[in-house]
């Protein structure tokens, strides 16, 4: 039985940094795809039919769908070496919740920032930056949100990390003023070979910029 | 170890999401104490145990709680160790299930839409539902290849408690707008899987009745229409 495994992706896609840091994390060897998401492949439109988005994960023909529940697949199937979510059901529970807390609140708030003026989007930065706050507070003393290691929580948030530049400038704001605390975490994060591999916030503000071009927004 | 187990669950009798994990705690068997939360007058503990969300179902199990209602089934799956399990034990299946819940925020949000619109802004709606419909049933030809289970042997799991918290009463929608929407011409497999959960005794005590349902709806409907001139 094979162990073929392909990763459908967009290089600046925050949700799929979230399995490519998963795959390295896990040392799993396979195939990257970068898909053009104005003309997007019949691969992928076969593996996600319902949502034709990225990140779609293809292990041995089957697509797993959905950043979160790809990562936890990943940690599923290659269980041996560095778990990401704990084995302990309450703290698992936790990490569910503070990712799903990642893209209902900290996620929906940064992506408001870019595409909001003036009083919404003063009220954008508050949400995000009060997010954030609320977050990070899960740290406490710990290096990580996975505690001493790194984990799905980590996973699930490092990649927002490279769009903060994009968001400081659309905004007009530093995260780091705010919340120092998160660029803390996020520089620790950044020293792992996982997180180093993701793209350049410069760059990724760069795509940004050419988006909003496409898009014809101001 | 000989310490017993406390496990309560904070609701609310017109919540889906409440509804999901009391049927999931039921289906396993396990014993808990349900605590009605008026949702228009929070109780501290309730802000206390989900701080974040100020939201029903929280689990509380031996003290310590757990919100969201997908992050309560997994937990509970994991705890309580005997079958029936909810979730399969295959990471692929796993995924397909997991998917398909996560299905249920888009086609919630829709629903809501539906009940809280009017005029072409209600039809759109309407249309926009039978269409994530139509993608759930196809969806669910894979997850149910030899057609629909009788729930009698195998209990519910956690995709059908999912499923069966949006559709278990859809006949109080269908009869608030005078208009049936899951119809068994276009939606075989959902139709005989809401009627095959209705069999089973522990969904059947988590279900309303469909007039207060209805009057619900209503409720709800009120508050989000913009009031009349």
């Amino acid at each position: 039985m094979g162990n073929k495994a392909m990763l459908l992706d967009f290089w600046p896609s925050p949700f799929g940094m979230r399995t490519r840091i998963a795959l390295a994390e896990k040392g799993v060897k396979y195939e990257y795809k970068d898909e053009d998401l104005s003309n997007k492949s019949e691969l992928l439109l076969a593996m996600n039919p319902v949502h034709k988005k990225i990140p779609v994960f293809v292990h041995n023909n089957k697509p797993v769908c959905e950043s979160l529940i790809i990562v936890e697949y990943i940690d599923e199937v290659w269980s041996k070496d560095k778990p990401l979510l704990p084995s302990d059901p309450y703290l698992k529970a936790q990490a569910r919740f503070w990712a799903d807390f990642a893209d209902k609140k900290v996620y929906e708030s940064g992506a408001r920032i870019w595409k909001t003026k003036g009083e919404e989007q003063e009220k954008a930065k508050k949400d995000f930056i009060e997010n954030l706050t609320i977050l990070v507070q899960q740290l406490g003393d710990n290096p990580y949100f996975g505690g001493d290691t790194f984990g799905y929580v980590d996973v699930a948030i490092i990649p927002f990390y490279t769009w903060f530049y994009t968001f400081e400038m659309a905004g007009n704001f530093k995260v780091e003023e705010s919340c120092p605390k998160v660029i803390e975490w996020a520089k620790r994060c950044l020293q792992r070979e996982s997180v180093k591999a993701l793209p350049d916030p410069i760059k990724v503000y760069d795509f940004f910029l050419e988006l909003k071009k496409m898009l014809g927004i101001e | 170890m000989g310490e017993e187990s406390s496990v309560k669950l904070h609701g609310f009798w017109a919540s889906p999401y409440a509804m999901r994990a009391v049927l999931a705690l039921k289906v396993k068997g396990v014993e808990f104490e349900y605590i009605e939360e008026d949702l228009f007058n929070k109780s501290e503990l309730l802000l206390k145990y989900n701080p974040v969300h100020k939201k029903v179902p929280v689990l509380v199990h031996n003290g310590k709680p757990i919100a969201e209602s997908l992050v309560i089934l997994e937990y509970i799956d994991q705890v309580w160790t005997d079958p029936p399990h909810l979730l399969p034990k295959d990471p692929y299946l796993r995924s397909k299930h997991r998917f398909w819940a996560a299905f249920s925020i888009p086609l919630s949000e829709t629903m809501m839409r539906y009940v809280v619109t009017e005029g072409e802004e209600q039809m759109n709606a309407q249309n926009e539902l039978l269409e994530k419909m139509d993608v759930l049933e196809q969806g669910m030809k894979e997850i149910f290849p030899n057609g629909i289970p009788s729930f009698q042997e195998d209990k519910p799991g956690y995709l059908d408690i999912v499923f069966y918290s949006l559709f278990g009463t859809h006949e109080a929608a269908e009869e608030l707008f005078g208009e049936k929407f899951l119809t068994v011409e276009r939606y075989p497999l959902l139709v005989s899987w809401v009627n095959a959960l209705k069999e089973v005794p522990e969904v059947q005590q988590v279900t309303l009745p469909i007039p207060k349902v209805v009057k619900t709806l209503q409720f709800i409907r009120q508050r989000h229409l913009p009031p009349k001139a």
